[in-house]
């Protein structure tokens, strides 16, 4: 058994003059804070890695900067899933009795610590070297493949992917944390700058510096604990050439297994975070995931029902699209989020039951899925 | 293997993929085993450069100066007749299903193979 007892985010977008440590580290003191634990108590830290500052060894960098003598510590690299990669392992390492409380942390200064070319070819390298890197894909070029594909299996149109990111901004608009505070529309969308058709500006998430932390431990901390009831990964390939069909992608493989894991079923969650590096990415993992039938996310965005007051609120905070993408911090803001909506702190943003809560993380293109469902413990 | 490999990712205008001889899978990227069955030494051989488009992606915010210089360029993948699928540039009127034919072109300093609409 496993308890998620504290969260620490930063906000996301710009952080001029701050490292990726100094990002790490403010989340990770939020964080700490947050669990009501001392720095010493904490007895395993699992990071992610700054593409800004690579190191072969970011834990125990972290780990002395920030102050701590663990008897665990190693990084974690899974692309995008990389932070619910590391809350499973977590989750695995208390439940061993291996750590009482494991510190997970990201933070990245990735938008005003290099270049956003720098940033975009960074991220390419996730491509073949020798059968895609010399073609000039980028990250958005894999999801527009993606995405022209399952457009053309199931019927979606550009304006039905426009609707998620009005979605995610509307969503990041009652969060003071996030990167983007100007409404959006579908045309907005639309007219936005074509990036890797079909995905244009605004179906992308942004660069943002950011840091994003988590304690998890084997005993509950408070009046309201959030326990991690059961999580599972599936990796499927690595480059976008080598996936395989749309029906035999890793999400459905993953759900599939974390549903066994934690004994519910989709019928039981009522709080939804969707990883969204793209709005083509959210709305497959939607369907994928059984939140929506195929080719059906658009209609269910545009009837309300992801809203923070409708039926299955989704990334409140406004996702990776529009609270921001530091990279392995990202998507832990998802997990911030629900955390806060399941022991009812969210504030403005706060939906009626996050009793349950799905979470699920996608690295690479697809590649690399891991789906968790927390409970809320009274 | 037997010999050199010369494909277009060392410059040479051809595609190339491997058949395992204990398995019968095909692969695209290049390995000294068949990573389905393991079995070493598969088969080389060289792709007719026909195929169905099955992807397309044009690219038109590129990250490199070499390669900016040539937007928008279109990403395509084409599940190639003898049944492997690879990534290629594409002409930009292709859709999804269009039967096409590989030629080989100069991009960013490289050969990459370009597919067009089968005439």
């Amino acid at each position: 058994m496993s308890f998620i007892t504290g969260v620490g985010l930063t906000a996301y977008g710009k952080h001029e003059g701050l490292t990726s440590l100094d990002l790490m580290s403010k989340a990770a003191e939020l964080a700490v804070t947050d669990a009501g634990l001392k720095r010493a108590e904490i007895d395993g830290i699992l990071c992610g890695y700054s593409t800004v500052s690579p190191h072969i060894m970011l834990a125990t960098v972290f780990a002395e900067h920030f102050g701590i003598r663990p008897s665990y510590a190693h990084a974690v690299q899974v692309g995008g899933a990389t932070g619910l990669a590391m809350t499973m392992l977590a989750h695995h390492l208390v439940d061993a009795g291996v750590c009482r409380h494991v510190l997970v942390v990201g933070g990245e200064n990735r938008l005003t610590g290099q270049s956003r070319d720098a940033s975009i070819q960074a991220l390419a390298q996730v491509g073949h070297p020798d059968y895609e890197v010399p073609l000039g894909p980028t990250i958005p070029a894999y999801y527009g493949l993606v995405a022209s594909r399952y457009m053309h299996e199931y019927g979606v149109t550009q304006e039905d992917l426009a609707e998620f990111a009005v979605l995610m901004r509307k969503h990041a608009l009652a969060h003071p944390g996030a990167q983007f505070h100007e409404p959006i529309t579908v045309a907005d969308v639309m007219n936005s700058k074509p990036v890797a058709l079909p995905l244009k500006l605004l179906d992308c998430c942004p660069v943002s510096d950011g840091g994003a932390a988590f304690v998890i431990s084997r005993e509950r901390i408070g009046e309201t604990s959030v326990r991690v009831l059961g999580c599972a990964q599936a990796h499927t390939h690595q480059h976008v050439t080598a996936a395989p069909c749309l029906s035999e992608l890793g999400a459905e493989i993953a759900i599939a297994k974390a549903k066994d894991a934690a004994g519910v079923a989709i019928s039981d969650v009522r709080y939804a975070a969707i990883y969204d590096s793209f709005t083509i990415t959210l709305a497959m993992l939607l369907e994928d995931l059984g939140l929506a039938g195929r080719g059906e996310a658009a209609a269910r965005v545009r009837a309300g029902y992801f809203n923070k007051d409708g039926a299955m609120p989704l990334n409140t905070h406004g996702g990776l699209l529009s609270y921001g993408h530091c990279g392995v911090g990202g998507a832990m803001a998802h997990l911030v989020e629900t955390h806060l909506q399941m022991t009812e702190r969210a504030g403005n943003r706060q939906v009626r039951d996050a009793s349950i809560a799905l979470l699920h993380g996608d690295g690479g293109v697809l590649s690399s899925h891991v789906s968790m469902f927390l409970e809320r413990v009274r | 293997m037997n010999g050199k490999r010369a494909d277009w990712t060392s410059g040479d205008e051809a595609i190339l993929y491997q058949a395992c001889s204990a398995c019968g899978s095909l692969q695209y990227f290049n390995r000294s085993f068949c990573a389905v069955c393991g079995a070493p030494d598969p088969i080389e051989k060289r792709a007719s450069g026909e195929g169905t488009v099955y992807a397309t992606s044009l690219v038109c915010r590129a990250a490199t100066p070499e390669t900016r210089a040539h937007i928008p360029y279109n990403i395509v993948l084409v599940d190639a007749v003898e049944g492997f699928r690879m990534m290629a540039h594409g002409a930009q009127d292709l859709a999804i299903g269009d039967k096409v034919a590989a030629r080989f072109t100069q991009f960013a300093g490289r050969l990459v193979p370009y597919f067009e609409k089968l005439r």
